[in-house]
């Protein structure tokens, strides 16, 4: 597979950087579109109830007002439509009058301009009969039920009660982390009409082709019959993984009115009906032999969820294959709230998850006595110490081992509060990272154009990470050409099968289907049009423990009598296969690490006691990393290589999420000997009387 | 947002006239606009303000500064006069919001802006400072950052301004036109007490414009300190802040406290108690503790308490080395 182009690992700017920053390219709310209409979306006050009525008589005469949709008039839509986990109640949008959450979207105002609809929407009268609702979450709700194994199942390897009794430290501590939102730079936005019986939509999104399959379902409709496209996509972390409520609302509005119709969602709206990580909470026990070697580690987290549909927060990910245990028990509590359904955000359940379980290998340490870089390194298991499987590669020891070395941790004093600088306490921390790696089926067709370029056309989404790009490069070394000889077609629904931009799988996905075609294209002399689809070839795939790995390092600043933290260095080092572009890589991983140390010490979605209502669905109140909260920040990579995929590509999406708020927690806790274990870290949780 | 009239006011009167018969001032509209935006505010009629002559800052006869009311927060940061004399105003001034909103705020606008209290931001919501009688929310609910002094069972937000801290320490004047003339309202008693009018939040007469703040020459130190604590590095509204500085002459304290109370807060309780010279850092503690005596925190703020003593401890002895 290895080609000597050589276009893979050189550092380029993004093709389209130029259109972006002029302001050229076009989201998906800036397609001009003729004879358009905009809709407002109008979302529930109540935590539970029913809709009462909806007094369309109120607002059908204001200006520009086309006309409204509610549960009495809406378009029917199928019920089985879904996911991974089956038919998914947060999909059926304006199908009945019964509310499971505040925010879900109760009617939308059609008018002429965008300033109508909004207008129309502020003034609509929706009444509803509330009923008891329950938002309070905690592991020991009563509510509280095994969540689902698609993903992320219990496991029960050894005998951990007796290893836990036999270890000569035990750790056993709980945990917290709050509901936290995506928070993509876009707001999401849809238009769509219909052409006859054909379904037309500019969406944003993460996957046009998954998003198409589950609107031809949600309309009964075939799937060729659906038309999505997405051409510049400002960011989704998880949110636009799922069909959005803005592309049903805006389908079903232009099939109602017969004319295209916008569906922008405000920031407020995007908080509280897209999607969100859910609040978790969390009880691990590990036991280690006085030496450090790891006996026992029980892992229970519990998440909130919605009864409308299913999720896997899989908070126990890395608790399975990070750490050579004896024994190794893992089991995941669902808890059915009145809540936002929860969805995948930034490195789902892998984040959460492993907070809690670096935080505890840190206390873990401190109780050994030991540095906990080198417990970590005591702990390097052989195979998979749950599946018993090999690793594909696993480069972690060169990751914590060159951080160390970067960061200057074997200077470091490992017992807390010792360093200051004037009323500041100062710490260091880390953690150790993983996130599963693979690829997912797609299908890809490359054409030989007469002049001697290439039209590559695969279903990609590039969500602003610089897909485009490394795939531009990736195909140019599948077909030993110049990049400058490249056409990549993406964003459309119609190039086929392809997976989403999301699970850190996008790039090796999309790359293997490239890899794939331009094999057979260069079999046929370079001539034609060639198509694969590579589910055949990733079910030859061997089972193996397939994953990315990190080590953060951070030092934070910690003055205890005001209580705020605050992060002076991050360094990460990963190992995430072959890097396709380091430019793009390392601004990816960045990303990923100031999403972490934003989770560690800003991010917070709060609710309302009385009301259940979230009340902070806005920037000013929803606290994100912002300039200077982010200091000095290094990333980089160690050489690492997948062998089973080609290219040697594993993703680098999510991993540099993982870890970063554990390295900060452990961080603040050597500054200050105050361990914390709720997040974020807020400056009440640390000030000293 | 609701179809409203905008017009440019090139002339005081014509301003004047406009604001009597209901329409409201437009400053850098940062913080009206936004309300708007989201059906907090719905005003019929705006006159933009801020080309009328009010900007700039110039000496006073007794030694002070008058700033003008359409000056904008960066110019008035950055002002050498205000750099050197008042050194808080401008931390106070340069900790708040970012450099793109302090480009467009002005000095009068700033001191009318509107708590940033979740309730009171959204129309869906009760709120009895936007629909008098409508209940508060937050008292029962979410009141992390909400005030720990002078609130009432009506209402418990605060008042957002950074700078609004600085100039109440400072014995700032408000000063106002109206169609009968002009008019003045020291800064500390521009911003009534919540009672039970949480939606009365300032003594300034109907239709008044605000046209300048002036500073008196003041005795304190040109070692005054704003510091601002919140739950991050930037752009986020003050948890506590604190404008503190010590008075040349009389070795005594001004102090004013920002984020616990719905106006600027001056610690006046705090100073008394320093008035015979603060010295160590006990008798800072015994101030602060004497002044947050009075303090009523909600259940979910209590810390707020903890926080304001050791900020007015810190920052005291920070101005006093």
């Amino acid at each position: 597979m290895n080609t000597t182009t050589g276009a893979i690992g050189i550092a380029r700017p993004r093709i389209e950087g130029r259109a972006k920053v002029t302001g050229a390219a076009r989201y998906a709310a800036d397609v001009p579109t003729p004879n358009l209409l905009f809709g407002s979306v109008v979302l529930s006050t109540v935590s539970r109830g029913r809709i009462h009525g909806v007094d369309v008589s109120a607002v059908q005469d204001m200006p520009g007002v086309v006309g409204v949709i509610h549960h009495t008039n809406a378009p029917r839509l199928n019920p089985k439509a879904g996911g991974f986990f089956g038919p998914d109640g947060q999909l059926q949008l304006l199908q009945d009058a019964v509310i499971p959450f505040a925010g879900r979207p109760v009617a939308l105002v059609v008018a002429e301009t965008l300033e109508q609809a909004q207008a129309a929407a502020a003034a609509l009268p929706v009444t509803y009969e509330e009923e008891p609702h329950d938002t309070a979450f905690t592991a020991d709700h009563p509510a509280g039920r095994p969540a689902v194994t698609i993903f992320d199942g219990p496991v029960d390897v050894g005998d951990v009660e007796a290893e836990l009794a036999a270890s000569a430290v035990v750790v056993e501590e709980r945990y917290r982390t709050p509901e936290e939102h995506c928070s993509a730079m876009e707001p999401h936005s849809a238009t769509a009409w219909w052409e006859g019986e054909r379904l037309e939509a500019i969406d944003s999104n993460q996957g046009p082709f998954t998003i198409a399959a589950t609107m031809a379902t949600l309309f009964s409709l075939s799937l060729d019959q659906v038309h999505i496209r997405t051409e510049h996509v400002g960011g989704g972390f998880g949110s636009k993984g799922l069909c959005g409520p803005q592309l049903i609302l805006a389908a079903m509005a232009a099939l109602r009115f017969r004319r295209p119709v916008r569906v922008t969602l405000t920031r407020a709206q995007v908080f509280l009906t897209t999607a969100m990580r859910p609040a978790t909470d969390q009880l691990i026990r590990i036991g280690a032999d006085a030496d450090g070697h790891l006996r026992a580690i029980w892992h229970e987290p519990a998440f909130e969820i919605s009864p409308l549909a299913e999720y896997i927060e899989g908070c126990t990910e890395l608790t399975k294959t990070l750490y050579a245990a004896t024994a190794i028990r893992t089991n995941l509590t669902a808890v059915p709230l009145d809540v936002l359904p929860p969805s995948s955000m930034r490195g789902p359940g892998a984040v959460p998850g492993s907070f809690v379980l670096e935080s505890a290998m840190d206390e873990l340490a401190e109780r050994l006595g030991l540095d906990p870089l080198e417990l970590r390194l005591r702990n390097e298991p052989v195979v998979g110490p749950v599946s018993g499987l090999p690793f594909s590669s696993r480069n972690l020891v060169a990751c914590l081992r060159e951080g160390a070395r970067r960061f200057g941790w074997d200077t470091r004093d490992h017992r807390p509060r010792l360093r200051r600088e004037g009323a500041l306490l100062i710490g260091t921390g880390l953690a150790a990272t993983s996130f599963s790696a693979g690829a997912f089926p797609s299908s890809a067709s490359i054409t030989a154009e007469p002049d001697g370029t290439f039209i590559v056309a695969i279903g990609a989404t590039d969500l602003g990470t610089g897909a485009r790009t490394a795939l531009t490069a990736i195909a140019a070394d599948a077909l030993a050409v110049g990049t400058e000889r490249i056409h990549l077609k993406i964003s459309d629904s119609a190039l086929g099968p392809a997976w989403a931009a999301g699970g850190s799988r996008g790039t090796t996905s999309w790359a293997w289907a490239i890899a794939e075609a331009a094999a057979k294209l260069r079999d046929q002399d370079y001539r034609g049009t060639v198509t694969v689809d590579t589910s055949q070839s990733l079910g030859d795939l061997p089972s193996q423990e397939r994953h990315a790995y990190s080590a953060i390092f951070a030092q934070v600043s910690v003055d205890p009598a005001t209580g705020e933290a605050r992060l002076r260095r991050l360094l990460g080092m990963f190992a995430v296969g072959r890097v396709v572009n380091p430019l793009m890589a390392r601004s990816q991983v960045i990303g990923g690490m100031i999403g972490g140390l934003s989770m560690a010490l800003h991010e917070e979605g709060v609710r309302d006691p009385v009301s259940g209502r979230h009340v902070n669905a806005d920037f000013a109140g929803y606290h994100i990393a912002a300039h200077a909260d982010v200091p000095d920040i290094e990333a980089d990579f160690v050489p690492d290589y997948e062998p089973g995929i080609p290219m040697g590509i594993k993703g680098a999406g999510e991993i540099g999420n993982v870890g970063t708020a554990a390295a900060i927690a452990n961080a603040v806790w050597h500054a200050t000997g105050v361990r914390q274990r709720s997040l974020p870290i807020r400056l009440d949780r640390v000030l000293e009387a | 947002m609701k179809e409203f009239a905008y017009r440019r006011a090139t002339d005081l009167r014509d301003a004047l006239i406009a604001g009597s018969g209901g329409a409201r001032y437009l400053g850098g509209g940062t913080n009206l606009v936004d309300l708007m935006k989201d059906g907090v505010e719905a005003p019929d009629r705006l006159i933009d303000v801020r080309q009328l002559p009010f900007a700039g800052i110039r000496e006073t006869p007794d030694g002070g500064l008058l700033i003008g009311a359409t000056t904008t927060n960066s110019d008035l940061a950055a002002h050498p006069e205000i750099r050197r004399r008042y050194p808080a105003l401008s931390q106070a001034v340069l900790a708040g919001a970012s450099g793109q909103l302090r480009n467009m705020a002005t000095v009068g606008g700033n001191l009318l802006q509107r708590t940033r209290c979740a309730y009171f931001a959204d129309p869906s919501q009760a709120c009895n400072k936007r629909l008098p009688g409508s209940g508060c929310p937050a008292i029962a609910g979410e009141h992390h950052n909400h005030a720990i002094l002078g609130r009432s069972p009506h209402c418990a937000a605060t008042h957002p301004s950074d700078m609004a801290v600085a100039l109440v320490a400072f014995d700032a004047v408000v000063r106002y036109e109206t169609l009968e003339g002009v008019g003045e309202i020291p800064l500390e008693k521009f911003y009534l007490p919540v009672g039970d009018t949480p939606q009365r939040e300032t003594a300034l007469p109907p239709g008044a414009l605000i046209t300048a703040v002036v500073l008196p020459g003041s005795a304190v130190s040109p070692r005054s300190r704003y510091r601002k604590v919140r739950e991050r590095a930037s752009y986020a509204f003050a948890t506590v802040s604190i404008a503190a500085g010590l008075d040349g002459d009389r070795g005594s304290a001004r102090i004013a406290l920002g984020g616990v109370a719905s106006r600027p807060w001056r610690a006046r309780t705090a100073e008394f108690f320093l008035l015979e010279g603060p010295t160590t850092a006990d008798r800072f503690r015994a101030a602060a503790d004497a002044e947050l005596s009075a303090a009523e925190p909600l259940p979910g703020n209590g810390y707020k308490v903890t926080l304001a003593r050791n900020l007015i401890v810190a920052v005291l002895e920070e101005v006093h080395a």
